[in-house]
C-alpha cells in the first residue's frame, strides 16, 4: 500500500473529526433550543445559542462537503457503493440539513427566538435529525452492512441495525455534550455568569449521558459487529480507545471545575481518538472485500488530490485561524470607535470619454471575438470585451445622482 | 468490481431523477450568481464610502451584506443537497468517473470554505474591524465567488466535452484529472457566460426591488444610488454577454453537432441553413415558425452557403429532446436580446443626459427585468444540459447508465420538491424582512448587539 493511496483517506478522516467536532457541537444546540421550554429564560437560552454559532456558522458546515468531494475523487467506487446503499440516511440528512440552513438563514430575518417560534422548532428538529441519520450511516459502514460492488445493500436494514442506532444516538448526544461545554465556555467568555451555569449543568448531565450510551455501546458493538469490537477492545485501536475515554473523563472534570475554555479542546481529543480508534480497527479494509488500497483512484488522481489538499490546507488554515481567532479573541463583540476621518471633497470628472472609450473597446473587442480566427486574436478581443465592461461601469458610476444637493426628502423629481 | 460501465440500469424512473436533479439545480444557480457577483458590488459601494465618506454608500453595502448572508446560508445547504445527490442518483457516473472529474469538486470545496469563513468575517466585522481591514476581509469572497464557480464549471464543461482519461474494459485508465479539467475548449466559454450572467440575475433582480420603490415615489439618493449600481454593473455585462454567447454557440457547433442541430430543429444536414424563430420541431422540420434564411450557416461558420449537420444524421438514440432545448435555447436568446436593449438604453441615458431615466415604463421594464434574468439563466443551463442528453459523460457514459439502482426515487423527487418549495418561499420572506427595515441609519440592529447575528 502506498502513501498517496492512503493519505486521502486520512484526510477524510481528519474532516470527518473536524465536522463532528465544529458542526456536530453547532448540531447539539438542537437539542438544548427543543428543551428550552418558554418564558424569558428560555429566550435568554435561545439567543444565546444563536449568538454563539453566528460567525462560524457557515465554515463549520463545509466540513462535510470535503468529506463528501475527497472521497469521491480519490475513492469513488466505495463512495459509489455508500450512495447506493446508504440512499435513505444520506437523503435524511440531507433534507435536514436544508432544513436547518434555511431555518437559520430565517432566523437572521426574524426580531429574535420566540418571535417566530415555528422557525426555532424547525431549526432544533432538524439539529436532532441529521446527526442522528449521518451516524447511523456511520454505523453502517463500521458494522460491514455496505457491500462493495455495484450491487447495493438493503436499503433499509443497513442503517436500523444495533450498531447504527448506537452510533446516532451516540452523534446526538455527543453533539449536546460538545455544544453545552461550548456554549459555556462562550457564556465564561463574555463574563455571563448565570449563563455559564446553566449549560455547565447541561453539558454534565449530557456528558454523562453520552458516556452511558458509549460504554453501553461497547456491549452492542461486540454483539452486532464481533470484528469491529476486537479491533477496538483488543486490536490496534484499543490505546485511541483508552485515550478517548480518558478524554471524555478528564473533559467531565473540567467542566465540573468550570474550566469550559480548556474542556472544549479535551473533549476534541476524545472525538479525534474515537474515529481514529474506528479507523484502526477496521483499516485496512474500507468496506466488506475492499480495502482502502483496492478503492484507490490511479495514481495521477490520487497526487493531484493530495497537492490540492495540502494548498487548500495552506491557504483555509490561517483564515480559519483568523476567523477563530477574532471571535474567541472577543473581537467581534461589541463595535470599536473608528474616529471620523475627512474625506477631501474631489472636483466630479467628467467621465464622457471614458465612456466612448468603453463603447470603441466593445465594439473593436467583439469583431475580434466574432470573426477573428485563432485563438490568440479570439482571446484579445474577450479581455477588450471584459475591459470594455469595467470601464462602462467605472464611466456610468453612481457619482453624479445628486447625492450633495438633495435634502434626502425624495421628492419624487424623478419622474417627467 | 470491474464492469460498472455500459450497464443500463433497470430504473423505471430515470426522468424523475433527472428532474430531481435539474430542481436541485434550478433552486441553488440563482443563489450562486449572488455568490458571485454581490461581493463585488457590496465592496465597489464600501469603497465610494471610504473614497467619499457619503454615508449613503455605506448604508447600502450593509444592509445588502446582510441579504449575501441569508443567501450564502441556503446556497450553502442547496449546495450540500447537490453533492449527496451527485452520489444518491448517479453512484455509477461518480464510481466510474469520480477519480477524473472529482478533483475540480475537492478544490471547489476548498474555495467554498474560505468563502465561508471571509463572510463570516466580513458580515460579523462590520464596526468591529477598522474599515480597511473591513474592506480587505471582503476580497477574499470575491475571489472565491469566481474560484469556486470555476471549478464547478470545470467539471460541467468536462461532461460535455470529456478527456483526460482512456476507457479499458468498462474502467478508466491513463487517468489525468489536470487535463481533464483545464485542457478543455468548452471550460472557457461556459464560464466566462456564467460569470456575466451572474451579475446581470444579481443586478437586474437587486435593482428591480429598486423600481419598484420608485415607482411608489420613494426617490431618495439612497434609492437612487441602490438602483443605479446594480443596473450598471448588469447594464454593461448584458451587451457582453451576446458576444460571448455566440462564441459559445460557435463552439458548441464544433464539438457537439448534434447539440447545435437541436438548438435550431435543424433535421436534414443543409447548406445555407435557416433559423427558425418560434415554432415546434416535428418529424425532421420545424413547423409553424418564421424563418430566416441562411442565417444559422452564416452565424455557425460566417458563411451563408456553409453545410450544417441535420438531427436525421444522427442515431436517434443520440438525440436529446429536440423541443425542450430548442425552446430553452430561444427563451434564453430572447429574454438575453430585450435586456441587452434595455441596457443600452440605460446606459445610454447615463452617460448622455447625467440623470436616470425619468419613464415610468422604464422602471416597469426593470421590475420585470430580474425575473426574467432568472428564467434565462434556467432556460440557458436546461439549453447545454438537456442538449447534452442521453449522455451524462458525452459520447462516453449514457444518463440510463449512471443513475442509481434504488428504488423510491419518487418519494425522493415529491418530498424534495415540497421542502424546496418551502425554501423558495422562504428565501422570498427573509428578502422581504430585510427590505422593509426601517431606513436610513440602519445602527446595528437589536439582535446584531444582542446575539450577533446579521
Amino acid at each position: 500500500m502506498t502513501v498517496l493511496q492512503v493519505l486521502p483517506m486520512v484526510a477524510v478522516l481528519v474532516g470527518l473529526v473536524l465536522y463532528t467536532v465544529l458542526a456536530n457541537a453547532d448540531l447539539g444546540t438542537g437539542v438544548w433550543q427543543l428543551t428550552a421550554g418558554s418564558g424569558e429564560r428560555a429566550h435568554q437560552v435561545r439567543a444565546h445559542i444563536y449568538r454563539a454559532i453566528g460567525p462560524i456558522w457557515e465554515a463549520n458546515h463545509v466540513w462535510l462537503i470535503f468529506v463528501l468531494t475527497v472521497l469521491w475523487t480519490a475513492y469513488p467506487q466505495a463512495f459509489a457503493s455508500l450512495a447506493s446503499t446508504l440512499v435513505v440516511p444520506l437523503f435524511i440528512a440531507g433534507i435536514g440539513i436544508v432544513l436547518r440552513g434555511t431555518a437559520y438563514a430565517l432566523h437572521g430575518a426574524t426580531n429574535g427566538p420566540g418571535d417566530h417560534p415555528e422557525v426555532d422548532l424547525v431549526f432544533a428538529l432538524s439539529s436532532l435529525i441529521t446527526p442522528f441519520a449521518l451516524g447511523a450511516a456511520v454505523g453502517a459502514v463500521a458494522s460491514g452492512r455496505v457491500p462493495a460492488g455495484p450491487v447495493p445493500g438493503d436499503i433499509i436494514t443497513s442503517w436500523l441495525g444495533p450498531t447504527s442506532l448506537l452510533v446516532g444516538v451516540l452523534a446526538v448526544a455527543g453533539g449536546a455534550f460538545l455544544a453545552a461545554v461550548q456554549l459555556a465556555a462562550e457564556a465564561a467568555r463574555l463574563g455571563e455568569v448565570e449563563m455559564a451555569e446553566r449549560f455547565r449543568l447541561r453539558a454534565l448531565l449530557s456528558g454523562v449521558v453520552a458516556g452511558i450510551v458509549a460504554i453501553a455501546g461497547a456491549f452492542v458493538v461486540s454483539v452486532d459487529a464481533p470484528a469491529l469490537a476486537h479491533g477496538l477492545l483488543d486490536g490496534a485501536g484499543r490505546s485511541a480507545v483508552v485515550v478517548s475515554a480518558v478524554a471524555g473523563v478528564a473533559t467531565l472534570v473540567l467542566v465540573w471545575t468550570r474550566r469550559a475554555h480548556a474542556a472544549r479542546f479535551v473533549a476534541a481529543v476524545a472525538v479525534a481518538a474515537l474515529v481514529a480508534g474506528w479507523a484502526l480497527a477496521q483499516g485496512p479494509t474500507l468496506l466488506p472485500g475492499l480495502t482502502v488500497q483496492q478503492a484507490a483512484a490511479p495514481y495521477n488522481t490520487l497526487l493531484a488530490v493530495t497537492v490540492s489538499i495540502v494548498a487548500g490546507a495552506v491557504i483555509v488554515g490561517p483564515s480559519l485561524a483568523l476567523l477563530f481567532g477574532l471571535v474567541l479573541g472577543g473581537r467581534m463583540d461589541r463595535p470599536v470607535d473608528v474616529p471620523e476621518t475627512a474625506v477631501p471633497a474631489r472636483p466630479p470628472r467628467d467621465r464622457r470619454m471614458l465612456g466612448r472609450g468603453a463603447v470603441g473597446l466593445f465594439v473593436a473587442g467583439a469583431v475580434l471575438v466574432v470573426f477573428a480566427s485563432g485563438a490568440v486574436l479570439m482571446t484579445v478581443g474577450l479581455l477588450l470585451v471584459l475591459v470594455a465592461v469595467v470601464a462602462g461601469f467605472v464611466a456610468v458610476g453612481p457619482a453624479d445622482l445628486g447625492l450633495d444637493t438633495d435634502d434626502g426628502t425624495g421628492s419624487g423629481t424623478l419622474f417627467t | 468490481m470491474s464492469g460498472w460501465l455500459s450497464q443500463v440500469i433497470d430504473q423505471d424512473y430515470l426522468l424523475q431523477a433527472r428532474q430531481m436533479q435539474a430542481l436541485s439545480f434550478a433552486v441553488h444557480i440563482p443563489l450562486v450568481c449572488f455568490g458571485m457577483a454581490l461581493p463585488t458590488l457590496i465592496l465597489f459601494l464600501e469603497w465610494r464610502a471610504m473614497r467619499t465618506g457619503q454615508e449613503v454608500y455605506r448604508t447600502l453595502a450593509r444592509r445588502w451584506s446582510r441579504i449575501l448572508v441569508a443567501l450564502f446560508a441556503v446556497g450553502v445547504v442547496t449546495g450540500t443537497v447537490l453533492s449527496f445527490e451527485m452520489g444518491l442518483l448517479w453512484p455509477q457516473f461518480v464510481g466510474t468517473f469520480g477519480s477524473v472529474f472529482g478533483l475540480g469538486f475537492a478544490i471547489e470545496g476548498f474555495s467554498f470554505f474560505v468563502e465561508a469563513i471571509f463572510i463570516g468575517v466580513y458580515v460579523y466585522g462590520w464596526d468591529r474591524l477598522s474599515p480597511r481591514w473591513h474592506f480587505a476581509s471582503g476580497i477574499p469572497i470575491v475571489l472565491t465567488g469566481v474560484t469556486g464557480s470555476f471549478m464547478v464549471i470545470t467539471v460541467n464543461a468536462w461532461m460535455n466535452n470529456p478527456s483526460g482519461f482512456r476507457l479499458q474494459n468498462g474502467q478508466v485508465v491513463d487517468v489525468d484529472p489536470v487535463r481533464a479539467l483545464f485542457a478543455n475548449p468548452f471550460l472557457w466559454h461556459e464560464f466566462v457566460h456564467m460569470y456575466i450572467a451572474a451579475f446581470m440575475v444579481t443586478g437586474f433582480l437587486i435593482a428591480g426591488c429598486y423600481a419598484v420603490s420608485m415607482l411608489r415615489g420613494r426617490t431618495t439618493p439612497y434609492h437612487r444610488v441602490a438602483l443605479a449600481v446594480p443596473l450598471t454593473a448588469a447594464s454593461v455585462a448584458a451587451p457582453a454577454q451576446i458576444v460571448v454567447g455566440d462564441w459559445a454557440a460557435r463552439t458548441v457547433g464544433e464539438q457537439q453537432p448534434v447539440k447545435l442541430a437541436a438548438l435550431e430543429g435543424l433535421g436534414a444536414t443543409t447548406s445555407g441553413a435557416p433559423v427558425h424563430l418560434l415554432g415546434w420541431y416535428v418529424d425532421g422540420e420545424v413547423r409553424y415558425g418564421i424563418e430566416i434564411p441562411r442565417l444559422l450557416s452564416l452565424l455557425a461558420y460566417h458563411d451563408p452557403d456553409s453545410t450544417v449537420r441535420g438531427l436525421l444524421s444522427f442515431p436517434p438514440e443520440d438525440l436529446p429532446p429536440v423541443n425542450v432545448v430548442r425552446i430553452a435555447f430561444q427563451t434564453m436568446v430572447g429574454i438575453g436580446s430585450a435586456l441587452a436593449l434595455l441596457a443600452v438604453i440605460f446606459l445610454y441615458i447615463r452617460i448622455r443626459a447625467h440623470r436616470l431615466p425619468a419613464s415610468r415604463w422604464f422602471y416597469r421594464a426593470v421590475v420585470l427585468a430580474g425575473p426574467a434574468a432568472v428564467v434565462a439563466l434556467i432556460a440557458g443551463w436546461v439549453t447545454t444540459e438537456v442538449g447534452r442528453q442521453p449522455w451524462v459523460v458525452y459520447g462516453v457514459m449514457r444518463t440510463n447508465e449512471a443513475v442509481t439502482a434504488a428504488s423510491g426515487i419518487p418519494i425522493g423527487y415529491a418530498v424534495l420538491a415540497a421542502i424546496y418549495l418551502g425554501v423558495v418561499v422562504g428565501v422570498g420572506w427573509i428578502l422581504h424582512r430585510l427590505a422593509i427595515r426601517p431606513l436610513p441609519a440602519d445602527p446595528p440592529p437589536r439582535e446584531l448587539v444582542e446575539e450577533g447575528v446579521p
